[in-house]
């Protein structure tokens, strides 16, 4: 429980149902931010508070657990690692695999529970085939089957997601029924482990070097600018490069080895095909050997767009799109989907990485 | 949950009130309720209940009864003593020197840390031991010219230890040092004699022996001239302002007088529990040990530091067992930190956060402890077993 509308209503929905239901409360790490600031981090006092009072007035026992060193570890650090070697990284993604259903789910199994229960907008479905399905929300516009495409078997068949079968309005009604304070709350946004929602400012504070400027290049290595840091810039990305030529350009790729910017021009930018790796497949019993017709995610907000999509051994998949599409960007998840069903996903490789190593990172930075 | 038991045994934290003592209170809500320092009649009958329980409270301190301050608890009576006799003793010139210990309950650390931050005093830590248990040497050798308040804790509220009061007492008096003591744990306990004690000032809070929270005592020496911490009203020989609580100060009287008149039954029995559960646990547990002082320690009190546990955590799993118990290190707001205590006492960070505390009471019953001892064994198992899935 986070204190926000979703976890306490996915709670409330859970104690009407009649489970016994146990409130946990992840204190992950985030930096620290003066307390005057609005944003929206996780774990202050205030949400803490939150979270406590909603559980006594569902009448469910309550327990933070201290989160922060694992999280830390190895969701800080991974964002930190993967902007360096100039990936753009879905740290939500990776909570999900290493601390919500692993460290959590532990947790959760260790004090006896049958089911961990989230506030996510997805949905777990048996199929007459006994094989556990992950299916999105029934919003559309809130559906989070994208950052838990990482889930297998093994995590669905004791997962729940109480609010997935519900529209954000209706669980906002729910919360006004339950007489839960958080009815009226904001949405979070942004990463919860930064102090002020900007991740570029967290990447100068905490690896300075990522934010080296360098040389901004064509695509046949003319040197045309200079940037600021790779970490600045995103895929499709056409403001803010101070380059003067004949024609407009646009961010279409990096070389973290030479810390350069690639752009290009208009024409240079879409892409119809991508590769990515550390692919797993929600049906782990049975996965695709062949290649096969679905529709691919590349990021969390993004359409899924019709592809075929080839399995490649070392649990890689190529995906050759319909059309070209303008911001596959590196780091970002690629998450399959027959209609609602989500089937699994990988992280988008490099196209230069998927013949070359990627570069070991040399510095290691500590967070405090 | 199935077969669950609701154990209460964290009496170190709290006691229920006694039904007798809730008895003793009830009409100083309905009936009795005027304000004892009021001239009129209903006012009398409040102030005469008031000094009737300051009465019966001296008695048992062995001390006169304007020796006792009503105050709000135990924190209330430490900030009052040290706060009020270090300030006493500044307007005195008599020096800024203040001596205490690196295990008493925060409202003796944080208020001689805050003496010593804003307020111009000086501060000297004791060492202690494994056990928690200061040198009477090195006691002596902290003493200074300027040294004016010494303060050592009774029985520690973390890992049961008895301080020898009597003799730190004598060092302190022979060098012009009041000694205070936080008798927060003791009381109902150990003794509260202040003349075999020795102590200038003591502390104590009624929900510990089975009275009304929010009511405590301080013990003043005669002839010690505390400068409020509180100031307002004439209250309590302009010692402590405030109106009176007089339904818990009557009933603190009472839960006292009854503690100290059933004191040998309820200590054999609290003996009895509580070395059932150290020898359960100890037995049934692997890497766990036993902190604090194993012979001088509360009747009431075990606790433990367990290999590789997180506190919070196995509190969490005993809660949801039904055992209530609690921990050093523990916290509500998932930022657990290693007990301070333990880390004095020389323990490593990562033992020092792997802490539980049992406090048995007068309901416990062999059954329970059983129970508890099980409980604990299971939870342990399974966070260790957890330790090693997320390690692997």
């Amino acid at each position: 429980m986070s204190g926000g509308v979703d976890s306490s209503v996915a709670a409330a929905l859970l104690v009407e149902q009649g489970y016994e239901v146990i409130g946990m409360m992840m204190r992950l790490w985030s930096e620290e931010s003066d307390s005057c600031s609005t944003h929206n981090r996780c774990c202050t006092p205030e949400q803490l508070n939150d979270a406590r009072r909603i559980a006594d007035k569902l009448g469910i026992p309550f327990y933070v657990l201290d989160t922060q060193e694992v999280f830390r570890n190895t969701i800080v650090e991974f964002f930190i690692d993967q902007h360096r070697q100039a990936f753009t990284p879905n740290p939500c993604i990776e909570c999900n695999r290493h601390i919500r259903f692993n460290w959590l789910l532990n947790n959760a199994l260790a004090l006896d529970a049958d089911y961990l229960a989230t506030g996510h907008y997805a949905r777990v479905m048996l199929g007459s085939d006994g094989v556990y399905q992950l299916r999105a929300g029934v919003d559309d516009s809130k559906d989070q089957s994208y950052v838990l495409s990482v889930l297998r078997q093994e995590h669905l068949k004791q997962v729940m997601f109480p609010i997935g079968e519900y529209p954000k309005s209706e669980v906002r009604e729910i919360a006004a029924r339950f007489g839960l304070p958080t009815a009226s709350k904001k949405d979070s946004q942004d990463l919860c482990f930064l102090g002020d929602g900007d991740y570029r400012r967290f990447l100068r504070d905490y690896a300075p070097e990522v934010m080296e400027p360098g040389p901004i290049v064509l695509k046949n290595g003319q040197i045309v600018g200079e940037h600021q840091g790779l970490a600045n810039y995103t895929i499709g990305q056409r403001k803010g490069l101070n380059i003067s030529y004949s024609e407009p350009l646009y961010v279409i790729g990096t070389n973290p080895y030479r810390n350069a910017l690639i752009v290009g021009i208009a024409d240079d930018l879409g892409k119809d095909h991508l590769t990515a790796k550390r692919v797993t497949w929600v049906n782990d019993q049975n996965v695709p050997t062949a290649p096969f017709r679905a529709e691919v995610k590349i990021r969390y907000k993004a359409k899924s767009m019709p592809a075929w999509i080839t399995p490649l051994p070392e649990d890689r998949i190529a995906v050759k799109f319909d059309h070209p599409l303008r911001d596959i960007t590196p780091g970002q998840g690629a998450v399959i989907y027959h209609g609602d069903q989500c089937l699994g996903g990988g992280i988008i490789e490099r196209d230069s990485d998927a013949t070359v190593e990627t570069p070991v990172s040399q510095v290691n930075v500590t967070l405090v | 949950m199935k077969n669950r038991r609701s154990v209460y045994l964290d009496h170190s934290a709290t006691t229920p009130t006694d039904p007798r003592v809730v008895e003793k209170m009830l009409p100083y809500f309905t009936e009795f309720y005027g304000n004892a320092s009021s001239i009129h009649g209903f006012g009398r009958k409040a102030e005469q209940a008031i000094e009737d329980a300051r009465e019966m409270i001296a008695k048992i301190l062995h001390c006169d009864p304007i020796e006792i301050v009503f105050t709000s608890g135990g924190s209330e009576s430490d900030n009052l003593a040290l706060r009020g006799a270090a300030w006493t003793a500044q307007q005195q010139g008599r020096g800024n020197h203040l001596i205490t210990t690196p295990v008493e309950h925060s409202a003796i650390g944080r208020t001689t840390a805050q003496l010593a931050a804003l307020m111009g005093f000086e501060r000297t830590l004791l060492p202690v031991d494994r056990h928690a248990q200061i040198d009477e040497e090195d006691f002596i050798a902290a003493c200074r010219p300027e040294t004016t308040l010494a303060s050592v804790i009774y029985a520690n509220n973390e890992v049961g230890t008895i301080a020898p009061i009597p003799q730190l007492a004598q060092i302190a008096h022979e060098r012009g040092i009041w000694l205070h003591t936080d008798a927060v744990q003791a009381a109902g306990q150990l003794p509260l004699d202040v003349e075999v004690l020795g102590v200038d000032l003591m502390s104590l809070s009624a929900h510990k022996f089975y009275g009304p929270k929010g009511v405590g005592v301080l013990y003043v020496r005669k002839g010690i001239d505390l400068v409020p911490s509180q100031t307002g009203g004439s209250h309590e020989e302009n010692r402590r302002a405030g109106t009176h609580n007089t339904p818990a100060i009557v009933g603190m009287a009472y839960a006292l007088q009854w503690a100290y008149d059933e004191r040998e039954t309820r200590i054999a029995h609290y003996r009895a529990m509580r070395d059932q559960l150290i020898t359960g646990i100890l037995a049934h547990i692997s890497d766990v040990e036993l902190t604090g002082h194993p012979q001088d320690r509360l009747p009431s009190h075990a606790s433990f530091v367990f290999d590789g546990i997180d506190s919070t955590k196995l509190l969490m799993h005993l809660d949801m067992k039904g055992v209530a118990a609690s921990g050093g290190s523990a916290c509500k707001t998932g930022n657990p930190e290693p007990s301070s205590v333990l880390l004095a006492m020389g323990y490593p960070a990562e033992q020092a956060i792997g802490t539980l505390r049992l406090s048995v009471g007068l309901q416990t019953t062999p059954e329970d402890v059983e129970y508890a001892v099980n409980a604990v064994a299971d939870s342990v198992e399974k966070l260790r077993k957890l330790n090693r899935v997320l390690s692997s």
